[in-house]
């Protein structure tokens, strides 16, 4: 489903991503670790061209995303993202937030819209949410809403950026859930995290990055018993310790 | 003080209406309003284009900026009134030329505002749209400006204030503003100026301090309403 | 008649009433400006003092000025002022220039509120905990405001007291109200006596740009050898 032949990425003279050659299969629930600044958020940010790559190929569905007049909004549309930040839209309620893509991009009408919102929203348990504004949802209940949002476009692709890392630890559970619905759904994810056990449970198969590298991927049960590459040792130690 | 105000109370209100053109306090209102609403379009195009990507579109508006910004608006009026009857063959009334270059210039202060406040914006929110598989122009409309013009209304509101003290200008060339009407009024009354002028200024002052204790307060309710994560 | 007549700029009787204008125009901005700064500064520091009293004198101080145009101003110091004055002063006023005066002291107070407004932001601009670090080393106050506070504030400061002083220069064409001969009396003077009003007026476009250019160029240079360097 996801093709990455070569990828190169340079910040200046600094390589983010080296020569990343990967696939990712449909229906696969995909996780990326490693320390910051190992390039798993660049990468994932070049799968629907929040970032460009200098070097190599990307395809999803067998077309190069960077072809020449590839159309990068339907790319988009295709993909849903999930920012660490949230950026739930503040001027608009959780159902608006979910409603604008669909309809100003005709993919629905106003009422088919706000069905299929208040459905998601109800999936993500906050239906009961629906009229109140970003300002007035937590952290946790916010970033559920983005996931709601993200999915009101039908995408066949879900990426997550660190869903969890900025909010606070008693609301990690309520968003680690609704992703486990998902993957149990057979949605395709590409997740970068750091929540150990939602990869051991939830990931078909991990990757572990450092430095713009793959440097080690495999099934999380072989990956967290018995990993090969220092960096990787070094990785698993470190979190154990805290 | 109390029967200079109530004899020339009208004439100071709205000038030689209706019996002559507008003019006074009212003429300066309408004026700064007319010209903030008329300005608020062009305004908003020219910040837009300012914050382009594009420098064959930012850089040329960026110099009209700067320029209209590098002189006195007083000389602008004077360019205009002295020349654009002859470049148009029409002979363009002081309130009409007032109004032209009020609209000039505050089109250019207001797409100082809008370029900062697009600025301001998380990147967050651009990207979070564009995620969604929207254009620029889509977010543009739907998510950034929204929130822009929203954060940007205490300084709309004082550039309506600078607006009302720049029509003050339209005196020296004729024009029958508040401040043009009150020297009339010291003139008839000859022996009165500190009374005559010190209302001018009270007149001002209420005004202007007005809009910018609102201005204020908008900013105070704004800043209530914390956005997104921190 | 030729349509531009650029001879006209630069030798003969307009040319010199343009130029006297200008050198007019700088003479005004430069004496407001060394007036006004002090005033600022010293404003600022009432609206910033522990003082309730002072902090009100201040506001009311900078309100009242800031909420009535240039041009009421001078206006009132033209006409209205000299009347307030007792004989003797009123006389020695009008045997001395009043118009260059009055227009002084319109400009003085107008621009040094402002720049009253950019010092106070200046200072608002360092956070609190640099004075409570300094005082923590066990500075007095006056010290801690001398050595860590006001170094920050100016250096806040500087770039909004520049863009005033852009205001300043462009404020001067307002004097021309009250009969001051600066730039913009000058080329309204030359286009009733010649109706050469595209040359004048090119001048005194010109004159203004370039200032208004030096003077933010002086801002930018600034602020790239001495950015503001706020504590991460």
């Amino acid at each position: 489903m996801i093709v990455l032949d070569n990828v190169n990425k340079y910040y200046g003279d600094y390589h983010a991503l080296v020569g990343i050659t990967e696939r990712v299969e449909k229906n696969e629930v995909l996780v990326v670790c490693g320390p910051s600044g190992s390039g798993k958020s660049t990468l994932i940010r070049t799968l629907n061209r929040l970032e460009d790559i200098d070097g190599g190929h990307i395809a999803i569905d067998g077309r190069d995303i960077h072809a020449k007049g590839f159309d990068v909004n339907a790319l988009r549309a295709g993909i849903g993202f999930v920012f660490q930040q949230f950026n739930l839209f503040p001027h608009l309620t959780a159902l608006e937030n979910c409603m604008l893509a669909p309809v100003q991009l005709k993919r629905a009408s106003k009422a088919e819209a706000r069905e299929q919102a208040m459905a998601l929203l109800d999936q993500v348990g906050l239906a009961h949410k629906a009229g109140a504004y970003p300002d007035a949802l937590s952290g946790g209940q916010q970033q559920r809403v983005a996931i709601a949002r993200a999915l009101a476009m039908r995408p066949s692709i879900m990426l997550f950026d660190e869903p969890t890392s900025a909010l606070d630890p008693e609301m990690v559970g309520e968003v680690l859930q609704v992703m486990r619905s998902l993957a149990q759904q057979g949605m395709t994810m590409v997740c970068v995290t750091h929540e150990m056990g939602f990869a051991r449970d939830v990931a078909d198969r991990i990757w572990f990055m450092a430095e713009g590298k793959i440097l080690e991927k495999g099934a999380p049960g072989d990956f967290f018993a018995n990993p090969q590459h220092p960096r990787a040792i070094q990785f698993l130690a470190d979190r154990n310790r805290n | 003080m109390l029967e200079l105000i109530d004899t020339y109370w009208l004439y100071f209100l709205v000038g030689q209406y209706p019996d002559g053109p507008l003019g006074g306090l009212v003429l300066t209102i309408l004026l700064s309003g007319a010209a903030l609403v008329l300005a608020m379009p062009l305004g908003l195009m020219l910040g837009i284009a300012r914050v382009s990507r594009r420098r064959v579109v930012s850089l040329p508006v960026g110099a009209f900026v700067q320029l209209v910004r590098a002189v006195p608006l007083l000389l602008v009026l004077f360019w205009v009134y002295f020349f654009l009857p002859a470049v148009t063959g029409v002979k363009t009334s002081q309130a009409m030329t007032m109004l032209i270059v009020l609209v000039v210039f505050d089109s250019v202060y207001l797409a100082e505002i809008v370029a900062a406040g697009i600025r301001a914006l998380p990147k967050g929110q651009l990207e979070s749209a564009r995620s969604l598989g929207l254009d620029y122009g889509q977010a543009l409309r739907h998510v950034v400006l929204p929130q822009t013009l929203r954060h940007g209304l205490p300084s709309i509101v004082n550039q309506l204030v600078s607006t009302i003290k720049a029509t003050s200008l339209g005196y020296i060339i004729g024009l029958s503003e508040v401040s043009f009407i009150a020297t009339q009024i010291n003139t008839l009354v000859f022996t009165r100026s500190v009374e005559v002028y010190l209302i001018l200024a009270l007149t001002y002052f209420l005004l202007c301090f007005g809009l910018s204790r609102l201005a204020f307060l908008l900013e105070r309710r704004l800043q209530r309403r914390p956005v997104g994560a921190s | 008649m030729a349509l531009f007549d650029p001879t006209i700029l630069q030798s003969g009787e307009y040319h010199d009433w343009l130029v006297q204008g200008f050198i007019l125009s700088i003479q005004l901005t430069v004496i407001s400006f060394a007036f006004a700064l002090p005033f600022g500064a010293l404003v600022a520091v009432m609206r910033t003092s522990t003082s309730r009293l002072l902090r009100a004198v201040g506001t009311t101080l900078v309100e009242s000025i800031r909420n009535v145009p240039l041009l009421a101003h001078l206006l009132f110091w033209y006409f209205a002022f000299p009347e307030l004055l007792p004989e003797g002063l009123r006389e020695i006023l009008y045997a001395n220039n009043p118009e260059v005066v009055c227009a002084v002291i319109a400009l003085t107070l107008y621009s040094g509120v402002h720049m009253a407004e950019d010092i106070r932001s200046g200072i608002r601009a360092v956070p609190a905990t640099q004075l409570e670090a300094a005082r923590s080393l066990g500075l007095g106050r006056a010290a801690a405001v001398r050595l860590v506070l006001l170094p920050q504030a100016l250096r806040a400061s500087v770039p909004p007291l520049l863009s005033q002083t852009v205001n300043l220069w462009k404020d001067t064409s307002v004097a021309t109200v009250i009969g001051a001969a600066e730039m913009m009396y000058q080329a309204a003077r030359v286009e009733t006596a010649s109706f050469r009003s595209l040359e004048a007026f090119t001048f005194a476009t010109l004159a203004y740009l370039t200032v208004s250019l030096i003077i933010s160029a002086a801002a930018y240079l600034f602020q790239r050898r001495y950015p503001v360097r706020t504590a991460a």
